[in-house]
Formats: C-alpha cells, sequence, structure tokens
C-alpha cells in the first residue's frame, strides 16, 4: 500500500460517531424516482434566524456533495466552523437579520437524513440499508427538501440557494417546484453532469469498492471502514475542486521531509525515494482524505456520487432544456467561477442561455479567481456582493424590505 | 443617468418589458425599473459592471450583442435597446435583425460618423479623423463598424425597418435642433437616436 513507508496508516483511523441530529420525521415516507417507496424518510437540517409572521423570508440552502446541514456552526463531529459561515449570519451577504435560513442534509447523506447509514426500519433484523438503500436522485433529495418545508410551515421559499451539486439542487427545485420560491441562485453547477465528471466519480466509487474492508458493502457489520478506498476517493476529487494555478501558489513543487520513525526504521528516505520525502501537495492531500473517512460514509459516497451522475434536467424534455424552464416566472441569479474546470462558464452560459429562450429573469456572473471550482467556499468578496446584492434586489422588487 | 437615457427612456411605455444591450452600470434598467414600472434586463460585457449590476439588485447578465441575442425567443421583449455600441459590434446588420426579432421596438443610439468636424479632418489632414466622440487611434479603437445617420436610414430601407422616431443628439446627450433636415442632422449631430419597429 502506498501509504505505508510514509508511516501514514490511513486504516488506523477511527470514524466519529454519529450523533443524534435535529431533524423532521415523515413516517409516510417519499416515493422515490426509482419507483420505490422509501419509509419513513428524516430529514436533519439547521435553521437560522426568525421566520416572519408572513413567513416570506425564508431561504433554503442546498449543501454540496460532502457538505451537510450544519452551515454557520461549529460542526458537531468535526470541530470546524460551518461550511458557509462567512457568507451566512448577521450582517452577512446571507443576511439572517433578515432571512430564515434553512439547510438540510441531503437524502442519502450521512449526517442525520435517511441514507445509507440509518436503520431500516421494515426489515426484520433492522439491519442499515448499506447498499440496498434505494438508488436516489437529485430530484428525490429536492422532495425530501420540499416536505422539510411544508412541514416548517412555509408555501412560498424566498430563494433558493446552492454551489456544486447544491446548485443542481436548485436548478432542480425550480423545474419540479417552480411556484414555491421567487429566487433561484445556482452556483458553480450545471444543468447536467457532464462525461468528465461522471468519469471522476467512477474513480472514486471504484476506490472504495476496491478496498477490502469495504466487504461488499456490509463494512458497518464488522466494524471497520474502507478508509483507504474512501480518502483516495477524496484526494482525487479534492484536486477536481481547485486548479492548477491555485495548486502551484500554495505548494509549488516544496518538499516536506520524510518523519523519522521511517529513518529509524531503517527505510531508505532520500529525496529519490518512494516512500521519504514527501512533497507539500501529497501531504496536504492525505491530510484532507484522513479528516474525510471521519465524517463521511462510504456508501453514502456511492449513493450521492450516483446520484449526481444521473442528473440531467432536460432528459425529461426531449434533451429541450428550455423546455424544462418554460414560462418560468422564477428569478435566476446563475454565478460561476473562471478557473473552475469541473462546472466551467461554457456550461453555465448553456444553462443561461436556455433561460433566455425561456424568457426568464436571469442573472449571471462569472466570478474572476483562479481559486477553481472551491472557490464558491472561499474569501471571494465579489461573490459575496453579487449574492448579497441579487437577495437584495429581489426583495426590493417584491416589496419585503 | 446620461441625457440620451432620458430620452430613450421617454421613448418606452410603462410597465414594458425591456432588454439593454450594453447595459454599462445598469442606470437604464434602474431607472426603468424604478420610475417606469418595466420589467428591464441588461447585457453587459464588461464583466466589472455586470458583477456591479448584479450587486446592485439588477438583472444583468453576461454577454454581448453578436453572440447571444440569438438564444432569446421571438417577441420576448417590447423594446431592445443598443446604446452607443452599433458602431462596435462585429455584425450590425445581423444585431439589428437580432433585435426587432426578440422586440417589437428596437432603439439604437450611436456616433454619427457624419459629423461636420470628422468630414473636415480627413478632408484636410488625410488622416484618420479624432475627435471628442472618436478618440481613439485607427489601431486602437472598437468602432469598426462606424456609419452615418443617412447610412443607418439607408439601411432600415434597404431591411425594411420603419423608423418611428429619429433624432440627433450632442456628445453630452442634449436633443440637437436638427429635426427637419437629416441632411443638416447628418452634418452636426454627434450622436443619432433612433426608434425602428418591423
Amino acid at each position: 500500500m502506498v501509504f505505508g513507508g510514509s508511516g501514514y496508516l490511513i486504516n488506523s483511523i477511527t470514524p466519529f460517531t454519529i450523533d443524534k441530529h435535529r431533524h423532521a420525521h415523515f413516517p409516510e415516507g417519499i416515493t422515490l424516482d426509482c419507483d420505490m417507496h422509501l419509509a419513513p424518510v428524516d430529514v436533519a437540517y439547521c435553521t437560522y434566524g426568525q421566520l416572519s409572521e408572513q413567513r416570506d423570508n425564508a431561504i433554503l440552502l442546498c449543501h454540496a456533495f460532502t457538505g451537510d446541514q450544519y452551515v454557520a456552526e461549529t460542526h458537531p463531529l468535526t470541530g470546524k466552523p460551518g461550511w458557509w459561515e462567512r457568507m451566512v449570519g448577521s450582517g452577512k451577504p446571507i443576511d439572517t437579520d433578515k432571512f430564515f435560513v434553512i439547510c438540510s442534509n441531503v437524502l442519502g447523506g450521512c449526517m442525520g437524513s435517511t441514507g445509507p447509514m440509518s436503520v431500516r426500519e421494515e426489515s426484520v433484523k433492522k439491519e442499515l440499508w448499506g447498499t440496498d438503500f434505494p438508488p436516489i436522485t437529485i430530484r428525490d433529495m429536492v422532495r425530501a427538501q420540499y416536505k422539510l418545508v411544508r412541514y416548517l410551515g412555509i408555501d412560498k421559499l424566498f430563494a433558493v440557494v446552492g454551489g456544486s451539486m447544491g446548485g443542481m439542487q436548485v436548478l432542480e427545485w425550480t423545474v419540479t417546484y417552480p411556484e414555491m420560491m421567487l429566487a433561484a441562485m445556482p452556483i458553480a453547477t450545471a444543468p447536467f453532469h457532464s462525461a468528465q465528471n461522471i468519469a471522476f466519480n467512477e474513480v472514486g466509487r471504484q476506490a472504495i469498492i476496491a478496498d477490502p474492508d469495504w466487504r461488499n458493502g456490509r463494512y458497518w457489520c464488522e466494524g471497520v471502514v474502507p478508509a483507504r478506498g474512501l480518502s483516495v476517493a477524496r484526494m482525487m476529487a479534492h484536486i477536481t475542486y481547485l486548479s492548477e494555478k491555485a495548486l502551484t501558489r500554495k505548494f509549488g513543487r516544496r518538499v516536506r521531509q520524510g518523519s523519522s520513525a521511517d529513518k529509524s526504521a531503517g527505510n531508505f528516505t532520500g529525496p529519490l525515494s518512494l516512500f521519504g520525502d514527501i512533497f507539500e501537495v501529497e501531504s496536504y492531500l492525505r491530510y484532507q482524505g484522513s479528516s474525510f473517512v471521519r465524517r463521511f460514509d462510504a456508501n453514502s459516497y456511492l449513493s450521492i456520487t450516483r446520484a449526481m451522475d444521473w442528473f440531467d434536467l432536460a432528459a425529461d424534455y426531449d434533451g429541450e432544456l428550455t423546455a424544462a424552464f418554460s414560462g418560468t416566472s422564477v428569478r435566476f441569479c446563475v454565478i460561476s467561477f473562471s478557473s473552475d474546470w469541473l462546472f466551467p462558464t461554457s456550461t453555465a452560459r448553456t444553462l443561461v442561455r436556455a433561460l433566455n429562450q425561456a424568457t426568464a429573469n436571469v442573472s449571471f456572473v462569472e466570478i474572476e479567481t483562479d481559486r477553481g471550482h472551491d472557490a464558491f467556499l472561499l474569501d471571494e468578496p465579489d461573490f459575496d456582493r453579487t449574492v448579497q446584492g441579487f437577495l437584495r434586489g429581489v426583495a426590493e422588487h417584491v416589496g419585503l424590505y | 443617468m446620461r441625457l440620451d437615457q432620458k430620452l430613450i427612456a421617454e421613448m418606452i411605455k410603462p410597465g414594458a418589458r425591456v432588454l439593454d444591450i450594453g447595459s454599462g452600470d445598469g442606470a437604464l434598467i434602474d431607472h426603468l425599473f424604478r420610475h417606469q414600472g418595466c420589467d428591464a434586463r441588461g447585457i453587459e460585457l464588461n464583466m466589472k459592471l455586470v458583477t456591479f449590476s448584479v450587486a446592485h439588485g439588477l438583472p444583468v447578465m453576461h454577454g454581448d450583442a453578436d453572440h447571444d441575442l440569438a438564444y432569446y425567443s421571438d417577441h420576448a421583449f417590447d423594446y431592445v435597446v443598443l446604446q452607443r455600441t452599433l458602431q462596435a459590434v462585429e455584425r450590425p446588420r445581423e444585431v439589428l435583425r437580432q433585435m426587432l426579432r426578440i422586440g417589437r421596438y428596437a432603439i439604437v443610439s450611436f456616433p454619427n460618423f457624419g459629423h461636420w468636424q470628422l468630414r473636415l479632418k480627413l478632408l484636410l489632414n488625410g488622416r484618420m479623423p479624432m475627435t471628442t466622440v472618436w478618440y481613439k487611434p485607427w489601431y486602437e479603437t472598437p468602432n469598426i463598424h462606424p456609419c452615418t445617420i443617412r447610412d443607418f436610414l439607408a439601411l432600415c430601407q434597404q431591411d425594411g425597418y420603419i423608423v418611428e422616431k429619429w433624432m440627433a443628439i450632442d456628445e453630452e446627450g442634449e436633443r440637437a435642433p436638427w429635426r427637419r433636415s437629416i441632411r443638416l442632422a447628418n452634418l452636426f449631430g454627434e450622436q443619432a437616436l433612433f426608434l425602428l419597429r418591423r
């Protein structure tokens, strides 16, 4: 195993335990795109700010693939700040003094919503779903969110906002429940998953499946996790979230010295050895991989990546994306990032042109940055201003404030 | 808002659907929304101005006249506006055609290359004329398709567009007094403003 020589045994890492997350319980469940009925369904969520008396100030945030509902508070498992803490909060671009912000863990996730790690209630043995968890789609995730929104007493959302896979959910919302929102902000996303992105997902899945600790998806019976496979999947995916320029700026060709444990073990650790000194970028990726396996379930990874791969908004409209948006009254703000090669501006433009053809009200901004796909999670002042301004514009338009 | 933008706004009926191509900082669409209750949207090429506009709550998208108009459906707008940009697009005739396909009316303004100063400078110096309106040297100018007021009228006639209104305006956007004679307007007007329909 490649990690062995550097004294870096990823499998020695134990995952966090899953706490109880705040959630809504729907015993009636939902019917999925695959025609299976999934019941019961739990939707774990967090909220920020106050719902107004008119119940007209709710913003639904849709998290990205490996994100979760802990948007703007310390994560209960990792102890790290929420993933969009710089965007969501009092006086921040998505201002919780004005808006009631909801974010739920996606269906198929592993942070409290029903997913492969949930107990299969209808089974005799009360086992976990594991790989028997029904195949889900982005629309199924949106159906679960819809139930939550209704459960919270909201008839119409002010806006649905999300980046990456969250952006796919935003787009799905505008097509499946077009009357349910005033505005939609799909960020760093696409109306379909590209062949290249499906290819990357497949490499990740194969890495997990190839890990002997995956045990045909039943690792949870045996108290192990396919940590090596999952971390390799994460490492590979993480590269796609960055850009060559960002990697060069962050790490260049800097080298970190091999650990002393290797030297005492008599391993040759010169600069040209296989397992000696490592590049900074390698060390960074290994860290990303190892911290990821502590908070993310491998079968969730398989389920959700599959859902992304199947995403194609135009599929139900004979391949005509415009038809999906026909007659929409939703105000759109499409945002892309110049160095994002996973969800490039060219694809965002395809989306925008389809929206134009549908005579939708659409704003479209490409934020200039060299930080790649992940830029939507980072400090980009132009991006912040755009998010804030768009929301304010829509609010002004409908006389909200 | 510039004075000629006020003249444009006066041409637009309240509550109309408007597409402003080259919306700049969004002053016109902001005015149309606030004061005339229009559903006004913008397309702008300069990303800084796009970000500025969206950050001010205006529906503006990044794009340009040459490449994005083809994606709009027929009759999507009541008015399609192109301010001081016609001379800088790749295919002015096609842009006009697209404007009048997606809008009932087209409002077009452009700097008049028939202005007497330009004529005189070319005649006397034999060099590409430079004025306050045409201030960039020939090798740097984005204005690749300059035309005169009469040239533009000829194109409208050729393509069957009806000129509802026209006026010559000076550089500040003030309406110039040459309303009776096109030839005089073509000699003394620094900018031209047209309201066209199919």
